[in-house]
C-alpha cells in the first residue's frame, strides 16, 4: 500500500485506519510475549527522523505497557505489513494510527478474554504495565500470561476505541529517542557496521554518462552487462581494486547531459497537464509575471548507500536501508529474474534519508555481486562520488507565475507552470526496474522515466503548485519532461521546494509592502493565519524597518501538500560577501503530535536542510559527466552557516496528525529569498542564491 | 586482550588504542584499520576525503579525519574512538538535548567536541562552531548539538 501514492480506494471493506486497511491481520503488527514484553512490527523504518520511538510510543500508551517492554522488529518482506514507502511525512498517520487502531484493538481482546474467564465484567477491569487488574487491584490476568494464545491471529475489528486524546499519556509526551544512546557510544547500529561470517567487500565502477556502453574492463573485475565491480575480502582491497579498475575501464556514448539546464528545461518535450483549474479567466489592469529556475540538487547524506546480500540455494537475502523493502523486493526479483517470494529483504538502518537516494540501488549492486560469490555475505558501499552523483538527483524546475490584479489591487487571476522531469522514479512501481544498474545488464531496459504522482497522492513537480490563497480565477498546469538524461526522482519537499518559493514571492512582490496584511486578507483557513501570526510574533518581523543596512527578513507560508502540517517561516539574513541566514523563526501547526520533541528535531533539521538549499546547493555537469562529486564541489552548510532556529508549534491533539518531516523546508526558502528582497532590493528568481546569481537579476 | 592487525604488507607497528596497545601490519589507512581489522563501529566512513568529520578520532587528544591517514602515522601515538571516549559527559549531554538525528555524524562530532573540551573548557558557542565546523550534519541537528557541547562544558 502507500497512500502517498494512490489515495484512497473504496475496495468494499469496512474502513480501518491507515495501513491497517490493507494490512488486516492483528498478528502481522503485534505479539506479546511471556516476559511481559510486546513486539511491533512497523512496515515504516528508521530513515535518522525518529519515527521508530514515536510508534513505540503510541504503542505503550494503547496497550498499557511502559515504553521499555515494547520492542520494535526490523521491516522484513513476508513478515512485517507491507507499508509500500517510508516517504512523505506520512508514517504516523499511515502507519501510527494503525498500530494504534491494532493496539486498541489487541488490548480489548486480551480484557474480553481475562474477563471471560475470571467473571469479572470487562468494564470493570484496567490495564497497568501489561497486567489486567479488578476493581480491587487484584491481578487477574495479563499479556504474558496470555501470549501463547492465538488471539491476534484475527482481523482487526473496526470497532476498536483507541484512549481518547484527552486521556494520552503517553502519546504527546516527548520521549528520549530509542536509538540514540548506541549511536552515542559508536555501537554497531547502522547497516554499515554489519559484520558477517565470511564477508566479502564490493565496489562499483560507474559509466561517466549513465547509459555510456563498457568497451574495456579489466580481467580482475565482474562484469556484467555494463556492470562493473569489484570483490574482495577487505575493504581496503575492495577500495585499491576499484580505482586501479576505475582507470582501466573505457566507456563510450551515451546521451549527452543537458549542461545549459535551463535551456534544456525550457526545450525539452513534455506532456502538459492541467493541475487544478477554478473561476472564470479574466485579465486584470495589471500583470505581473515571473519565472523561478531551480537546479538539480543532491540528496548528500553524510553516510554513503550501503547494502548486504547473500545468496544461498537460489534464493537472495538482501539488508538494505530502503525506505521500501517490499518494492525493492519487486524490483530486484524482476532485475534478476527471480520470483519475488525468492527474495527477501530486510530493513537495517542507514545514514539520513531525505528521499529517494541509492538505498535501493546498492541492494542490487551488493546481489549482483553476491550471485558471483554465492554462500558468501557480499556488502556493496558507494563511494562519496557515487552517493553525490549517481543516486537519483531532484529535478531541475522551472516555474513561471502570472498574476493579474483589478484596481483595488486584488488579485483576479493567478496563472502558473511546473515543468521538469518527473519528481517519483521509485522502485516496485514502473513495468521494469528502476535500479541504477539494472539497465546496465544484458537485454535490460532501459530506466523508466519518473513521473508525477497524482494531486490526490501528493503530487511530484506540482506539489503546493497551487497557492492557499483565495484567488476567482486560477489555473496551474504542469509539463513533466519525456527525456530524463539525469534520473531523477523525489527528495524532501518534491516540487515544493520551488513552488512555494514561486507563490510566495509573487505574493510578497504583490503585497507592496505588507506582506502579513495581503496575505491575510486572501487567507480563508484560519489555521494558516494562526501560523502566520504566531511567525510573526515571535521574530518581531513587524520591527523589520529598524534592521541595519544590509540585513533582511523575509516571511513565507505554506501548507505542505495542501492538505498536511501549516508552516509559517520568518528569515533574518545578512548581505556580506555571501548571504548569511542569522536565525529563523518558524511556526507549525500539525495536528496531533505524538513527540513534540521529535517534531521540533525533524522541523529545525527541515529549516537546515532548506537554508541549505536557498544559499549554497547546485548539483553541476558538463555534457560527459556529473562534476558535482565532492563535498567541495557540492558544499552543503556547515556549522559556521547554521541559523539559529527557533520553532514554535500549535498543538492540537483533537485533530488528526499530519507529520513534520517535509513542511519546514519550503517556506524557509521563501522565507530567505523575501528577506533577500529587504537586504538587496532584489527579488531573487535563481537558487541557489548566490553571489554569482544575484548578480545575474535584472531588477 | 590485546587486538592485533591482521592486514598483510607493511611492516608490523603499534600504537595505543583507547587506552590498550595494539600492533598493525600497516599499508592501510587508519580508518580501515579502526573499522576493518579492529572492528570497530564508531568510527565512519562519510567521503574518503577528510570533508565530513565522520571518521574523526582522537590522535594525541587532536581531533584529526582517519579516513586518508595511513595507519603508519599512529604508529606509538594514542588513537581515541567514540568507543573509547571517557568519562561520558558528552554522551549524557547528548542525550539530554536530543541531540542528533540519524546519528551518523555524532561520533566525529563528539570526537572534536572532546578535543576542544580538553582544551578550552568553556567555550562560547563561536569556539563551538569553530571546532565543528569540519563536521557535516545533513539531518540539521546543529543547534542541538551546539547546545549539549555547552552543557557537556557547564
Amino acid at each position: 500500500m502507500n497512500l502517498a501514492f494512490h489515495g484512497f480506494a473504496d475496495d468494499g471493506k469496512a474502513r480501518l485506519p491507515g495501513s491497517l486497511h490493507v494490512n488486516r491481520r492483528l498478528s502481522r503488527w503485534l505479539a506479546f510475549h511471556p516476559d511481559g514484553t510486546a513486539t511491533i512490527r512497523p512496515g515504516k523504518v528508521e530513515l535518522g527522523q525518529g519515527i521508530l520511538t514515536t510508534l513505540a510510543q503510541i504503542a505503550a500508551e494503547e496497550l498499557g505497557l511502559p515504553l521499555p517492554a515494547i520492542r520494535i522488529a526490523p521491516t522484513v518482506t513476508g513478515e512485517s505489513p507491507d507499508e509500500a514507502v517510508t516517504s512523505g511525512s506520512l508514517s504516523v498517520q499511515e502507519c501510527g494510527m494503525a498500530l494504534r487502531h491494532a493496539c486498541a484493538d489487541a488490548r480489548a481482546l486480551f480484557m474480553s478474554v481475562a474477563a471471560q474467564s475470571s467473571g469479572v465484567p470487562h468494564e470493570a477491569l484496567r490495564v497497568e504495565g501489561g497486567r489486567f487488574l479488578a476493581p480491587d487491584g487484584a491481578e487477574i490476568s495479563s499479556y504474558a500470561a496470555l501470549s501463547d494464545r492465538d488471539l491476534l491471529d484475527a482481523e482487526a475489528s473496526p470497532d476498536a476505541s483507541p484512549i481518547p486524546a484527552s486521556a494520552r499519556r503517553v502519546a504527546g509526551t516527548s520521549a528520549p529517542r530509542l536509538d540514540l544512546p548506541p549511536k552515542l557510544r559508536g555501537e554497531p547500529r547502522f547497516i554499515h557496521d554489519m559484520r558477517l561470517p565470511g564477508m566479502l567487500h564490493a565496489r562499483m565502477i560507474r559509466p561517466p554518462r549513465p547509459d555510456a556502453r563498457l568497451v574495456t574492463a579489466p580481467d580482475f573485475a565482474l562484469r556484467e552487462g555494463d556492470f562493473l565491480a569489484v570483490v574482495a575480502a577487505t575493504e581496503a582491497e575492495a577500495a585499491r581494486a576499484a580505482e586501479r579498475a576505475t582507470r582501466l575501464a573505457r566507456w563510450e556514448g551515451g546521451t549527452p547531459l543537458p549542461a545549459d539546464w535551463t535551456r534544456w528545461l525550457e526545450e525539452t518535450p513534455g506532456e502538459r497537464s492541467t493541475v487544478a483549474e477554478h473561476g472564470e479567466a479574466k485579465d486584470g489592469t495589471s500583470v505581473l509575471r515571473r519565472v523561478f529556475w531551480r537546479p538539480f540538487l543532491a540528496h548528500g547524506s553524510v553516510g554513503t548507500c550501503c547494502a548486504v546480500a547473500l545468496w544461498e540455494a537460489g534464493a537472495l537475502r538482501v539488508w538494505s536501508h530502503s525506505q521500501g523493502p517490499y518494492n525493492l523486493r519487486t524490483d530486484l526479483a524482476k532485475a534478476l529474474h527471480l520470483p519475488p517470494e525468492a527474495v527477501v529483504v530486510e530493513h537495517r538502518e542507514g545514514a539520513g534519508c531525505y528521499g529517494h537516494n541509492g538505498a535501493d540501488d546498492v541492494a542490487l549492486d551488493a546481489a549482483l555481486c553476491a550471485r558471483a560469490h554465492p554462500g558468501r555475505p557480499v556488502r556493496a558501499l558507494w563511494t562519496r562520488a557515487e552517493e553525490l552523483a549517481s543516486a537519483p538527483l531532484s529535478p531541475a524546475m522551472r516555474v513561471a507565475v502570472e498574476v493579474h490584479r483589478d484596481d483595488g489591487g486584488r488579485i483576479t487571476s493567478w496563472r502558473s507552470e511546473a515543468r521538469g522531469n518527473g519528481h517519483s522514479g521509485r522502485p516496485g512501481r514502473a513495468k521494469d526496474p528502476a535500479l541504477l544498474s539494472a539497465p546496465l545488464l544484458p537485454r535490460a531496459a532501459p530506466m523508466p522515466v519518473s513521473i508525477n504522482p497524482p494531486l490526490a497522492g501528493g503530487g511530484g513537480v506540482q506539489r503546493n503548485l497551487v497557492p492557499i490563497y483565495r484567488v476567482p480565477h486560477m489555473k496551474a498546469e504542469m509539463v513533466r519532461l519525456t527525456e530524463m538524461p539525469i534520473r531523477s526522482s523525489a527528495l524532501r519537499g518534491l516540487g515544493a521546494l520551488a513552488n512555494v518559493w514561486a507563490i510566495e514571492s509573487v505574493m510578497d512582490e504583490l503585497s507592496e509592502g505588507d506582506p502579513v496584511g495581503f496575505r491575510l486578507r486572501h487567507l480563508d483557513d484560519p489555521r494558516a493565519a494562526t501560523v502566520l501570526l504566531e511567525a510573526v510574533d515571535m521574530s518581531g518581523f513587524e520591527e523589520r524597518h529598524k534592521l541595519p543596512e544590509g540585513d533582511g527578513m523575509g516571511i513565507a507560508l505554506a501548507r505542505y501538500k495542501n492538505t498536511g502540517a501549516w508552516c509559517a517561516a520568518v528569515a533574518h539574513i545578512r548581505a556580506e560577501e555571501t548571504l548569511r541566514c542569522l536565525s529563523l523563526h518558524l511556526a507549525c501547526d500539525m495536528g496531533e503530535v505524538i513527540n513534540p520533541d521529535g517534531a521540533l528535531n525533524q522541523l529545525e533539521g527541515g529549516a537546515i536542510h532548506g537554508t541549505s538549499i536557498a544559499l549554497k546547493e547546485e548539483a553541476r555537469f558538463d555534457e560527459e559527466r556529473i562534476l558535482s562529486t565532492s563535498w567541495d564541489a557540492y558544499p552543503v552548510l556547515r556549522f559556521s552557516e547554521v541559523p539559529r532556529v527557533m520553532v514554535k508549534l500549535i498543538t492540537r491533539p483533537e485533530e488528526p496528525p499530519l507529520g513534520a518531516g517535509e513542511p519546514s523546508v519550503a517556506p524557509t526558502i521563501a522565507a530567505i529569498a523575501n528577506a533577500v528582497h529587504q537586504a538587496l532590493g532584489i527579488r531573487p528568481t535563481r537558487m541557489p542564491f548566490t553571489p554569482e546569481n544575484l548578480a545575474k537579476e535584472s531588477d | 586482550m590485546d587486538h592485533h592487525g591482521t592486514h598483510h604488507g607493511g611492516v608490523r607497528m603499534g600504537f595505543t588504542l583507547n587506552g590498550r596497545p595494539v600492533e598493525h601490519q600497516g599499508g592501510v589507512t587508519l580508518l580501515e584499520a579502526l573499522r576493518g581489522d579492529f572492528a570497530l563501529s564508531g568510527p565512519r566512513f562519510g567521503c574518503g576525503e577528510e570533508r565530513c568529520g565522520a571518521c574523526h578520532v582522537l590522535l594525541d587528544g587532536e581531533s584529526v579525519p582517519s579516513c586518508a591517514l595511513p595507519v603508519e602515522a599512529a604508529e606509538g601515538r594514542e588513537v581515541v574512538t567514540i568507543e573509547g571516549l571517557t568519562p561520558q559527559r558528552l554522551q549524557e549531554a547528548f542525550e539530554a538535548e536530543q541531540a542528533g538525528q540519524c546519528g551518523f555524524c555524532l561520533s566525529g562530532i563528539l570526537v572534536s567536541a572532546a578535543a576542544l573540551l580538553r582544551r578550552n573548557p568553556d567555550p562560547d558557542e563561536a569556539a563551538i562552531r569553530a571546532a565543528l565546523e569540519p563536521h557535516l550534519c545533513r539531518c540539521g541537528a546543529h543547534n542541538r548539538i551546539l547546545r549539549a557541547v555547552r552543557r557537556a562544558a557547564a
